[in-house]
């Protein structure tokens, strides 16, 4: 059909616009849009997304959208309007926040961020006294110490006093014992007080009478040896005993993720953000994937033997995990901050 | 106030060293030689005298001090010319290998050295030791001197002066309850004691004294003489409260010894002499009516009675 010659430039400008509209005026897609929200349990939020859908949609497509959602929205039938579940706005400030909370962890200062995990632990009370396991264990006698150097600074006491004031029971021995150590960090080591000390624990660890965290002993022996020396008395155990000391020896959770931090924190560590990562991690949980990658970025080492170690329990890789769980900005921050250690 | 003299020009640190190597040069030793020297000079020079020796001769100092001198008068200069990182090294690391009288000396050094101080202890520890002074120290000691020792040489005090009046009156009020009932080992009692800034434990013991019209240390005396813990317990509130009166203390129990204690007069004199001797001087002739030098000088002689003079800043260099 031959074009019509005498088309005014106002008319063809009118035509286009429409046919843009008509363009998008595709309705939302409730699937694709809920996932760039995190509504299936993803984490973060694509931003991408949201813009060029979101952003972009007509008043009406809105409206259907809002009408299909019923995860997010409520119809009220009597009012004529969809009103947002409570749990919605909630939601969306959480995923939201993701990528904030780890940027601004990672800009402060190791020694800062530590400090304030454990000040957090405290405040929340015994279900989160892990991370106070998790920072005295797994950090080098020198970052732990500038993490209390920044508590005196940061909150004008020491750790050890806030801790020892908080906890109570046999629990307080093996906190303020743990974050006041100054591990030696050199090769040399007694073999022959690590084979008594394993003996030891074997004894305590079979025995029926007090539960082994209560025991003096245990709490001395994991709180001021070396991490070395602790592999030694680790292999001697698994020897004498014939089976694994970090197979839970112990009813005190926070006494068995003290061991495991100690000797194989590749392992812990991998056994955590897989958690975080899974469906079903509930809030709190899922919070542990921006604090173990932030906080062990800088450490390649340690980085490389987590993805090492993170493959070998799971069989895919942690980058792949993160690519088809986690949305936007926060998705790519977590796998910039994996692949420093490449 | 230290007691240490220094004059304003001193010697390269070379020329220093040269000096000492003539002192072990010959038969004999040139003892005073090494004193007018090294009692008058800083730890940070003696620290450049040690490597300016060591850069020259190929041996460390300490060495051939060991080598050259004995007994007091070298354990005297062997301490003092040690870093004060290392000294408390030294001296922990000692104190786990013999008896009880050594649960005094770790429990004096961790709770009369600043925060920094016990750290660069700690530091100094790991580098000489190739162990950390925890695990010595709870490797070395059992029960419940374990259970006051182990925290408080880990203690990594707040230092600032701020002090929270609501929470010295509880702990006081509970620190009472415990001494009252004779549980001294109480969990608590200890927590207090090994994690509390230096600040936050004078205003707790200030509030015990205000609320029950006695001293903390008054009230202690109410145990037995025999308890040993008892006693440890009562010196660490001593150093944590007033220092200088924990050193006269035993400092009058060194030399009115039947035979002086060397040991713990030397490592009194050495390790304040920088820091507050001349505060613990006074306070030890306003308790004893007589001058500090004076009771040294009645009980030791030689080149040691010399060493602790000139420390004392009483020579005439």
């Amino acid at each position: 059909n031959p074009q019509k010659p005498n088309q005014s430039r106002e008319e063809k400008k009118r035509k286009t616009k429409s046919a843009r509209r008509r363009k998008m005026a595709l309705p939302l897609d409730l699937e694709s849009l809920t996932e760039a929200l995190s509504g299936n349990l993803g984490m973060g939020v694509d931003e991408n997304a949201l813009i060029s859908k979101l952003g972009k949609s007509h008043k009406d497509h809105r409206k259907l959208f809002r009408k299909a959602s019923k995860s997010f929205f409520v119809e009220d039938e009597e009012r004529a309007f969809e009103k947002c579940h409570d749990h919605f706005v909630r939601h969306l400030k959480l995923e939201f926040s993701r990528f904030n909370n780890a940027v601004v962890m990672w800009a402060m200062h190791p020694w800062e961020r530590d400090a304030r995990l454990v000040k957090k632990a405290l405040k929340k009370g015994e279900e989160a006294y892990n991370l106070i396991v998790e920072v005295s264990c797994t950090r080098s006698a020198e970052d732990l110490l500038g993490a209390r150097k920044a508590y005196h600074s940061l909150f004008d006491q020491s750790m050890e006093e806030d801790i020892a004031s908080h906890v109570h029971g046999p629990h307080r021995k093996l906190l303020v014992g743990l974050v006041s150590a100054y591990r030696y960090e050199g090769n040399k080591v007694k073999d022959d007080s690590a084979k008594s000390e394993a003996k030891f624990l074997a004894e305590a660890v079979a025995s029926s009478g007090d539960e082994v965290v209560e025991k003096d002993e245990v709490v001395r022996i994991l709180t001021t040896r070396s991490k070395l020396h602790l592999q030694h008395v680790y292999n001697h155990f698994n020897d004498i005993k014939g089976s694994d000391l970090l197979g839970g020896v112990s009813h005190s959770s926070l006494l068995n993720e003290a061991l495991i931090c100690l000797l194989k924190p590749a392992v812990y560590f991998s056994k955590i953000l897989d958690a975080s990562l899974n469906k079903d991690a509930d809030k709190t949980t899922k919070k542990w994937l921006t604090r173990v990658l932030v906080t062990r970025a800088d450490h390649s080492d340690e980085i490389k033997d987590i993805k090492e170690e993170y493959n070998n329990l799971y069989g895919e890789t942690l980058a792949q995990r993160i690519q088809d769980k986690i949305k936007g900005n926060y998705r790519d921050f977590l796998l910039t901050l994996l692949s420093k250690s490449d | 106030m230290a007691t240490l003299k220094v004059s304003d020009s001193v010697p390269h640190p070379s020329e220093d060293a040269e000096q000492l190597r003539t002192a072990f040069e010959g038969w004999g030793t040139n003892e005073d030689l090494i004193i007018s020297i090294l009692a008058h000079r800083s730890a940070e020079q003696r620290k450049q005298i040690r490597q300016a020796y060591h850069e020259t001769y190929g041996e460390d100092l300490l060495k051939t001090l060991d080598k050259e001198l004995s007994n007091d008068f070298e354990r005297a200069i062997l301490l003092w010319t040690l870093e004060p990182a290392e000294r408390d090294a030294l001296l922990t690391n000692e104190a786990t290998k013999r008896w009880t009288s050594s649960n005094q000396v770790l429990m004096e050094v961790a709770c009369t050295r600043t925060s920094t101080q016990l750290l660069h202890a700690r530091q100094a520890y790991h580098a000489r030791y190739k162990k950390s002074l925890e695990e010595d120290v709870a490797h070395h000691t059992t029960g419940e001197f374990r259970k006051l020792l182990v925290p408080l040489v880990t203690s990594f005090r707040y230092e600032g002066d701020e002090v929270n009046m609501t929470l010295a009156k509880q702990e006081a009020k509970l620190i009472h309850e415990k001494i009252k009932d004779k549980h001294y080992t109480d969990e608590d009692v200890i927590r207090i004691l090994s994690t509390r800034s230096k600040a936050q434990i004078n205003a707790t013991f200030n509030r015990y004294q205000d609320d029950h019209g006695e001293e903390i240390l008054k009230s202690l005396e109410e145990g037995d003489d025999d308890d040993k813990f008892l006693a440890l317990l009562r010196s660490t509130i001593q150093c944590l409260t007033r220092p200088e009166l924990y050193f006269v203390d035993v400092l009058r129990s060194a030399i009115n010894k039947t035979g002086t204690d060397e040991g713990a007069l030397t490592r009194i004199v050495t390790t304040r002499a920088e820091i507050d001797l001349k505060v613990i001087g006074e306070e030890y002739q306003r308790r004893n009516s007589i001058p500090l030098e004076k009771a040294i000088t009645k009980d030791t002689r030689g080149d040691y009675e010399k060493m602790l003079v000139a420390l004392l800043g009483e020579d005439d260099a």
